[in-house]
């Protein structure tokens, strides 16, 4: 087959599976490092620089990195890289110092309506580059529904208000409460651009018999959560049914508890494992004693004299249909009624765009998105560009983030009249780590540790005082034994063919059976004949020609841990540890051609 | 090369065998040796063969003399048996051992210094004596733990890393082995896995004197131009005679091959060593020619490999000496003095 072309950017990337897999691609296994070396300062600061929300993240990010993680192959889990994360924040020295002085204005200015991560990032992204960027918000104060919608016993406010914080002292100009009711009124306000970053405000409901007599008690959680996190609502009824399998289900069943609700049940129409809701929600709901009830579907909510008294569901089934599709069949037992003071309802977030004009040429598609360039962010109008939940519908922080840096980009290079559709390629590096015969730069001892659990109080203290942080986080000791499970998979085993004397010293050493040397074939057939068969085809192999012998070196990046034995061993040099860097292409000089 | 132990963890997938052991069951301690020594390559050949035979490795016993490559025992089967003896007596330890319990698998692993120098004798008298054991010499040309002298296996003219060519001749180890009366001598090289592990399989399997020549480059002082012991050196001159492929006793053998281009034999347990042949019609049981041809093709500066000799019906020390079935370690008290009645029996039987 064709020998590897490890000069493409995406090769090594791919091999970092986690920075692969963030939407930000944060370089991962470098902050796990710092933290390693106890260099908390440093590791805040690249997170800081590729999410923009360390410490909020570090709490409750969706963390797409870590099923992605190449330790979870290796063994049953992966590395605690979200919480590793929030080590950085916790025991880092004071930043402030460390961020960036806006340089002087360019005289361009920018709206970003809604102030959640998603304007925010584009906000921290263009600030510092002269920018007179305005963030107006509904709400008086910013952050969105990192704010507004997560529950503070998951993420405290004095975080929010530091990592926000450090983005508004940037020179931005927060107009909180101020509600937009015309983007037309935007436009006429002469900005050169503008971001919608309004996200995806309203909550689904759920029309079946009783909801209108028993309203009263029947709350939508979106909203629900919002006025718990403005402390409009204090309480809460002893019997409370959520509805829902999603983590908005999570946080009302978990902020009922601790809001006066005793017997909180969580009702699902589809089985436990299909549940939205991420496997670690679950748990911490059911570590509060809270019930998760599957295969049921609301019918009907029975009420009293305009009081709600319960909810009737119906039992089913998952049975799939003649094209294989999952369909939900009653199973015909009778139906169950659950009695109860308050319904959550939690089955689903929509989009809303009531406060955009439909004559103005922003155009909408068919589910009442707006039509978007899914690479540029930009709408129909063309100094009008949608990022975060606003853009693609309900997603998660690290993806706002994500968007953010991409419409910042896009606004950088409109502003600067370029061609926004010209993508900078992100720059990567690739540095030799040997320092010795067996001394790299990097801890190439591979830990032996499963995953450490972070540390929780104990729900009967937790379940006091919304306000209290369930998690305590890992201390430093913790931080640095799960630190020591990371890999350092963005360290790459990279091979010379004109080096190698084909000694078999690679081959023997390493415990993964990772190297082959063998006659050249198709892909298919090559990753059949290794010495551990290459199964796995969403990783690599890397394949080089060139040998003496005329056979080709062949290595299965997918269990390789990074040990770097194949180096040590090899007599020539003919393998190198090299670490390769790739560092994302942000808003700024290093985007525009004509730089 | 590292002095960290090899991390514990291996491929989810990694093939056991039918004792439920993965190859990596069969490793010893962390390597100490030069990083990409060809004696390295042995011990993982030797620890696939086992790996492959699903042998029990409290059932083998590694022996060596002194050298790198003497030292390598304790790089492979880390629950084994295991004597480091003095230089040049691993071949007398083994014999000894072997007679007290002949249920051991003896591997016998040595240095061409080892057994071409200091115990030349206790080579020669180990195999005329058709002592059970897979002797393996891990040949160099050099003494490789003393910096690299010149040893007895290095053919003359070698040049050292110095450029200084070596005057004496040089002594065939294996051309020697069959001359001694060896059942099994084959050569093969640490380079060529495909070829050297089904011959240790074999050897393991062969019930008698099992030689095995294996040249293996030293990294750090035999592997440059001009020696004729360096994986360049042996890769353009390799006159490989067979290709092999050892099958199993319960493995039919299914492939079919042309008449006159394989010839298969069979091993003590019943397993069999199909060897496809390259080249001349070469047959491994005729010692004679199997003589002839090593000096021949010596003399046109080229390495035989493969499987150079081989008796089927083999004819051991025990076999000689005609001890009893049961090995001598287990005989108890009452079994080694019968008492007088039995001596009496003896004594008359000599009159
Ligand atoms: C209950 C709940 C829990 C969640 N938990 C997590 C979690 O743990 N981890 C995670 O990663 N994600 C979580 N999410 C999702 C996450 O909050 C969002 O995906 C993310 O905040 C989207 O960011 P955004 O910038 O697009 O918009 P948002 O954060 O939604 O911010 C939009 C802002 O725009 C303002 N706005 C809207 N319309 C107007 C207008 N017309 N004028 C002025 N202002 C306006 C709103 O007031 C709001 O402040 C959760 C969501 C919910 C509902
Ligand atoms: C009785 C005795 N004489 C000499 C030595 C020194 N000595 C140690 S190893 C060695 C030669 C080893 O050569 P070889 O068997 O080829 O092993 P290699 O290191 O090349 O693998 C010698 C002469 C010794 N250890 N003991
Ligand atoms: S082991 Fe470390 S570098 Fe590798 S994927 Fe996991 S967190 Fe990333
Ligand atoms: S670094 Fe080298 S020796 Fe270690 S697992 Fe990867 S390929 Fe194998
Ligand atoms: S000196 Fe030579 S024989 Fe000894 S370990 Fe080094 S390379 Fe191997
Ligand atoms: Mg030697």
């Amino acid at each position: 087959m064709k020998p590897t072309d490890i000069s493409n950017p995406n090769y090594f990337h791919k091999v970092v599976d986690c920075q692969w897999a963030c939407p930000a691609h944060t370089p991962v296994p470098e902050y796990i490092r710092k933290i390693a070396a106890g260099d908390y300062t440093s590791a805040y600061m690249i997170n800081w620089k590729s999410n923009v929300f360390p410490g909020i993240l570090g709490r409750t990010c969706d963390r797409p990195c870590e099923p992605a993680c190449r330790r979870g192959r290796v063994e049953d889990e992966p590395v605690a890289i979200c919480r590793l994360k929030r080590v950085s924040a916790d025991y880092k020295d004071d930043v402030r110092g460390l961020m960036p002085t806006p340089d002087a204005r360019n005289g361009k200015r920018i709206a970003c309506i809604g102030a959640g991560p998603a304007s925010l990032t584009v906000a921290r992204d263009l600030a510092p580059l002269g920018y007179e960027v305005v963030v107006f918000d509904q709400d008086k104060q910013a952050g969105g529904f990192m704010r507004t919608q997560i529950p503070k016993f998951r993420l405290p406010e004095s975080v929010i208000n530091e990592e926000v914080g450090y983005v508004l002292d940037l020179g931005v100009e927060f107009r909180g409460g101020q509600r937009i009711d015309s983007l037309k009124s935007i436009l006429d306000q002469k900005f050169d651009a503008v971001f919608v970053g309004t996200g995806a405000p309203r909550g689904r409901d759920l029309e079946i018999p009783g909801r209108a007599e028993a309203a009263a008690n029947i709350h939508l959680g979106i909203d629900w959560l919002s006025s718990v996190s403005f402390g409009h609502v204090t309480s809460i009824g002893k019997r409370v049914v959520v509805l829902g399998g999603g983590n908005t289900a999570m946080d009302c069943c978990r902020s009922s508890r601790r809001l006066g609700g005793e017997q909180v049940t969580v009702v699902v129409r589809s089985g436990f494992d299909e549940m939205k809701a991420s496997p670690w929600e679950k748990e911490d709901a059911m570590h509060e004693g809270i019930p998760i009830l599957n295969w049921l579907v609301p019918k009907e909510f029975k009420h009293q004299k305009g009081k709600l008294t319960g909810v009737v569901f119906e039992k089913v089934k998952a049975v799939l249909d003649a094209k294989g599709r999952r369909d939900l069949v009653p199973t015909g037992e009778p139906d169950t009624l659950i009695e109860c003071d308050d319904v959550l309802l939690a089955v689903g977030q929509e989009n809303a765009f009531p406060w955009i004009e439909r004559d103005i040429g922003l155009e909408f598609d068919r589910w009442g998105l707006p039509k978007l360039d899914d690479k540029t962010f930009q709408s129909t109008i063309p100094n009008v560009f949608f990022g975060g939940d606003a853009a693609f519908g309900p997603k998660n922080i690290i993806w706002a983030v994500a968007h953010g840096h991409e419409a910042a980009v896009s606004i950088d290079k409109f502003c600067q009249n370029e061609n926004i559709a010209e993508r900078p390629s992100p720059l990567t590096n690739l540095v030799s780590q040997k320092m010795g015969i067996h001394e790299w730069t990097y801890d190439n001892g591979v830990s032996n540790d499963i995953r450490y659990k972070v540390p929780q109080k104990s729900p009967e203290i937790a379940l006091r005082d919304i306000k209290t942080e369930v998690e305590l986080g890992f201390d430093p000791k913790l931080g640095y034994a799960e630190a020591q499970r990371c890999l350092n998979c963005d360290v790459q085993t990279v091979f010379s063919s004109k080096l190698c004397i084909e000694c078999d010293a690679c081959v023997d050493i390493c415990p993964m059976d990772c190297i082959t040397f063998t006659d050249d074939g198709e892909e298919s057939d090559l990753r059949a004949r290794l010495l551990a068969p290459a199964s796995n085809l969403t990783q690599d192999i890397y394949v080089q020609d060139g040998l003496k012998t005329g056979r080709v070196m062949v290595k299965d990046e997918d269990l390789c841990l990074h040990c770097g034995f194949c180096a040590e061993r090899c007599p020539t040099g003919a393998w190198d540890m090299q670490k390769f860097a790739l560092e994302m292409t942000h808003a700024g000089t290093g985007c525009r051609s004509k730089a | 090369m590292s002095y960290l132990a090899k991390p514990k963890f291996h491929h989810p997938a990694i093939e056991t065998n039918e004792l439920g052991f993965t190859h990596r069951d069969y490793e010893g301690s962390i390597s100490t040796l030069c990083a990409g020594c060809g004696h390295d390559s042995i011990s993982s050949a030797i620890m696939r063969a086992c790996f492959e035979l699903s042998l029990p490795p409290h059932r083998i016993a590694k022996l060596s003399g002194i050298g790198c490559s003497s030292k390598t025992p304790t790089y492979f089967l880390g629950q084994s048996h295991g004597f480091n003896s003095v230089h040049g007596r691993m071949p007398s330890v083994l014999t000894g051992a072997n007679l007290a319990n002949k249920d051991l698998i003896y591997l016998g692993v040595s240095g061409d210094g080892d057994s071409a120098s200091i115990g030349f004798g206790q080579f020669a008298h180990s195999i005329r004596r058709g002592v059970n054991m897979v002797y393996i010499v891990e040949n160099n040309g050099v003494y490789g733990l003393t910096k690299g002298q010149f040893s007895a296996t290095s053919d003359r003219g070698s040049k050292s890393k110095k450029g200084v060519a070596n005057q004496d001749s040089a002594i065939d180890m294996a051309a020697i082995a069959v001359q001694l009366g060896a059942t099994f001598v084959a050569r093969s090289f640490s380079g060529d896995k495909s070829q050297l592990v089904p011959l240790i399989k074999a050897a393991i399997e062969h019930r008698g004197a099992a030689f095995i020549d294996c040249i293996s480059p030293c990294v750090a002082f035999n592997n440059h131009e001009g020696s004729t012991k360096s994986f360049d050196y042996v890769r353009s001159h390799n006159a490989a005679l067979n290709r092999l492929d050892y099958i199993t006793t319960r493995a039919p053998i299914t492939t079919e091959y042309e008449p006159g281009t394989t010839q298969v034999v069979t091993l003590h347990d019943g397993s069999k060593l199909r060897l496809a042949k390259i080249g001349a019609d070469y047959d491994v049981h005729d010692r004679v020619a199997a003589m002839h041809h090593l000096h021949t093709k010596q003399a046109s500066g080229e390495i035989v490999t493969g499987l150079i000799y081989m008796d089927e019906t083999p004819h051991d020390l025990h076999d000689s000496l005609d001890t009893v079935d049961t090995p001598l370690n287990e005989l108890n008290t009452p079994q080694l003095t019968p008492g007088q009645k039995a001596l009496d029996g003896i004594n008359a039987s000599l009159r």
